[in-house]
């Protein structure tokens, strides 16, 4: 057994360790129901990164594949509730897998004849097409209410009813790590190749004897049987499914989300998934403006970063093997420090004019980080003002350390590579 | 007839609006390679500023102010934001004025709030035009009309007529001799960048009183210039407008009308009830079909003609 084989099956187990004894961690029920989600998530944001990340197609619609599985599963359980016919809960998302790859197929046929922009314009007609054909048709898509459904059906087997979430987040862990191996190994076969081949240059592919379109249909397709397993995971964890699941600005977060984290590796969707989710749950229990912040970190990443946060990640490899790191520590720390006054600054400016605009209900006070804050006089948002202008200036100061600290280590690097 | 001729006007008002948005969004296109998917924020903002504006100046001034204004928003948007982005490739620049696109709205909300802001018509023209039947039409639309007409017709001037309008087109399909040749490039894609948002900040500002103004004006109308854009064949000015006219008259005449396939069936003698299969089907009146209708043919007109209408090329 090779040592990199050997390493990459310890980083799967330690992964299984992690999805096993997290729960057990955190007692409370955010946590877990923040967990859920978070694997829901995970195995969306991974099917999404099957058609951005490695074919190289920019979907606009891929949560149509996500909402449909979820509303046909919806459609399964309830059937199975009236006893229509029996299935274990445990394999309900295959049934959504099923029903994302059937749409897939149908849909997959058209779309996918077009790369590039075309493509991504395609996506979104039949993303908006979808949508707005959920108030069409209410049998289906329950109107403006969503189907409602209940995951409690059928005879529990070995003491499992899925009643209580701890057994709900078991079974999306289960499905969420099956996913993660299957999508990996996906990678690495001929098809996953010739994927990011197609990617890279449609024409040679020709050339070499393979059909980029057949490819991008391929790809698509397994991308809608894993993006309708969340789905139906969507159904047994939320209990109800809405026309919002197969929206336009569902198939957007999956893309931020899977941007954020970084398409150019394997991992970096699962990044983004965990921390858009976190920040989703967590951010939005403490500001309204939430949404604000989230836009401009997306803005920032696609203009500072476009390998999204596992680039950031990978960058820090080579001078941690090399022992380096220590080096960019204190430039790190300066710019920190600098960027930390500057965000204080923004956040403070954004939550007193929000705190102005949603009017005399609250009062003048708002209390920020426990610092009680009188938005009607002008010292704090002097103060707001100048910690932001000063961060800012302080922070592209300070880049020139942090600039420095690199040239540094990567002229060692260089050094080290050039004595080996 | 009545019904019809109203309806034909209100159309062509509402086609002539989607013009001038979809004539800059098609512009940018052409020039940058680029969907500006923001575009209809800044529509947006043209109506939020011609709110604030004209709270203080009147509707008059807010008129000629806000557009520029926009303009201006959209010229620095495209120099310090879509200029940075430019060399991580097309994916990027999309994925940015998808962001951008949130953003705004997200600001109008922090700025303005959640509710429609009381953006009304200004009193000078509230007034009756003329009455076909016994319908009033209402003199803004009227005005509406005129405004689009004369921007049209700027537009046109101005891209034919006036050396800067022969750089752009120039631009369009030679940059490099353009560039070659000694004009500033990047200089014209801020221009035109610029100048299309404020086309969609004139629009936002008749718009915005006329229909309403509240945060989600952009997403709405937003995907319909999209539709029209790319129906209209991407790049061509004049695809632009015949689609803008075209999905005009389908939006106003489809919501009106409420028939549907039992009706047909039932006119035909054939009578359908609620037990019958396919009834959900069927009974969808062309009302109801109104919001997919726009999607539909556009996904029928990319699969089909993926140039679009008078479009020459697919990217």
């Amino acid at each position: 057994m090779s040592p990199q084989l050997l390493g990459r099956l310890g980083l799967w187990a330690a992964t299984a360790a992690a999805m096993i004894v997290l729960p057990l961690a955190f007692e409370q029920g955010f946590a877990l129901s923040l967990l859920s989600q978070i694997g829901i998530a995970v195995i969306f944001a991974l099917s999404y990164n099957m058609l951005l990340g490695q074919t190289g197609m920019l979907s606009f619609g891929h949560a149509v594949y996500y909402g449909l599985g979820a509303f046909v599963s919806a459609h399964v359980l309830n059937a199975i509730g009236e006893g229509g016919f029996s299935l274990p809960v445990t394999l309900l998302p295959l049934v959504g897998g099923l029903a994302g790859l059937a749409f897939g197929i149908a849909f997959g046929y058209v779309t996918t004849r077009r790369s590039g922009t075309p493509f991504a314009m395609i996506s979104l007609g039949i993303a908006e097409m979808v949508a707005a054909c959920a108030l069409m048709f209410p049998g289906f898509f329950g109107g403006e209410g969503g189907i409602a459904t209940n995951r409690v059906v059928g005879e529990p087997w070995l003491g499992i009813s899925y009643g209580p979430q701890i057994q709900v987040y078991y079974l999306i862990a289960g499905w969420c790590f099956l996913c993660m191996i299957a999508m990996f190994a996906l990678t690495q076969t001929p098809l996953g190749r010739m994927a990011n081949a197609v990617r890279d240059n449609p024409e040679r592919v020709r050339f070499v004897g393979y059909n980029p379109v057949r490819v991008r249909y391929l790809m698509f397709c397994l991308a809608s049987f894993f993006a309708g397993i969340a789905g139906a995971l969507g159904t047994i964890n939320y209990e109800i499914v809405t026309a919002e699941n197969v929206g336009v600005v569902a198939s957007g977060s999956v893309l931020i989300m899977t941007f954020i984290g970084g398409v150019g590796h394997y991992f970096g969707p699962i990044i983004g998934a965990g921390l858009v989710s976190f920040l989703q749950s967590a951010l939005s229990t403490y500001t309204k403006a939430w949404l604000l912040y989230f836009g401009v970190f997306f803005i920032v990443m696609i203009m500072f970063a476009p390998g999204g946060i596992s680039s950031l990640i990978a960058v820090h490899g080579p001078p941690l093997r090399h022992r380096l790191l220590l080096r960019l520590v204190p430039s790190y720390a300066l710019s920190g420090a600098a960027l930390a006054l500057l965000l204080a600054g923004c956040i403070a400016l954004v939550e007193m004019t929000y705190h102005v605009e949603s009017g005399a209900e609250f009062g003048s006070e708002l209390a920020l980080f426990g610092i009680p804050l009188e938005v009607a006089t002008a010292q704090p948002w002097i103060a707001a003002a100048a910690a932001t202008g000063i961060g800012l200036a302080l922070f592209l100061a300070t880049l020139r350390f942090v600039r420095r600290a690199w040239a540094e280590v990567n002229a060692t690097l260089q050094a080290k590579e050039a004595e080996a | 007839m009545e019904f019809f001729l109203v309806q034909l006007l209100n159309s062509l008002s509402y086609g002539l609006l989607l013009f001038m948005l979809s004539s800059g969004l098609t512009l940018i296109f052409s020039m940058m390679g680029v969907l500006n998917f923001a575009h209809a924020s800044f529509y947006m903002l043209g109506a939020y500023f011609a709110f604030q504006l004209s709270k203080y100046v009147g509707f008059w001034p807010a008129l000629a102010i806000a557009p520029v204004l926009v303009g201006l928003l959209g010229a620095l948007t495209e120099r310090w934001g879509l200029r940075t982005v430019h060399k991580y490739g097309h994916v990027a620049e999309l994925l940015f004025t998808f962001g951008l696109f949130y953003l705004i709205e997200e600001v109008v909300h922090l700025i303005w709030g959640r509710a429609p802001v009381d953006y009304r018509i200004p009193e000078s023209l509230n007034f009756t035009a003329f009455t076909i039947f016994s319908t009033q039409y209402p003199a803004y639309r009227v005005f509406m009309m005129l405004v689009s007409v004369a921007m049209l017709a700027a537009l046109y001037l101005v891209l034919t007529r006036t050396r800067i309008g022969m750089i752009i087109q120039a631009s369009l399909t030679h940059p490099y001799t353009v560039e070659a040749l000694g004009h500033n490039v990047p200089r014209v894609f801020m221009l035109v960048f610029g100048g299309g948002c404020a086309l969609a900040g004139l629009a936002g500002v008749i718009g915005g009183n006329a229909f309403v103004t509240e945060p989600g004006m952009a997403a709405a109308v937003g995907s319909i210039v999209f539709v029209v854009v790319v129906f209209g064949g991407m790049g061509s000015l004049t695809g632009a407008f015949v689609a803008s006219l075209f999905f005009g008259a389908v939006q106003t005449f489809s919501v009106a009308l409420d028939y549907s396939l039992a009706d047909l069936a039932a006119w035909l003698g054939l009578h359908l009830t609620p037990g019958s299969g396919l009834y959900d089907v069927l009974s969808i009146t062309i009302a109801q079909t109104a919001p997919v209708l726009p999607y539909l043919l556009m996904v029928l007109m990319l699969i089909f003609r993926p140039t679009g209408l008078l479009g020459t090329r697919e990217t």
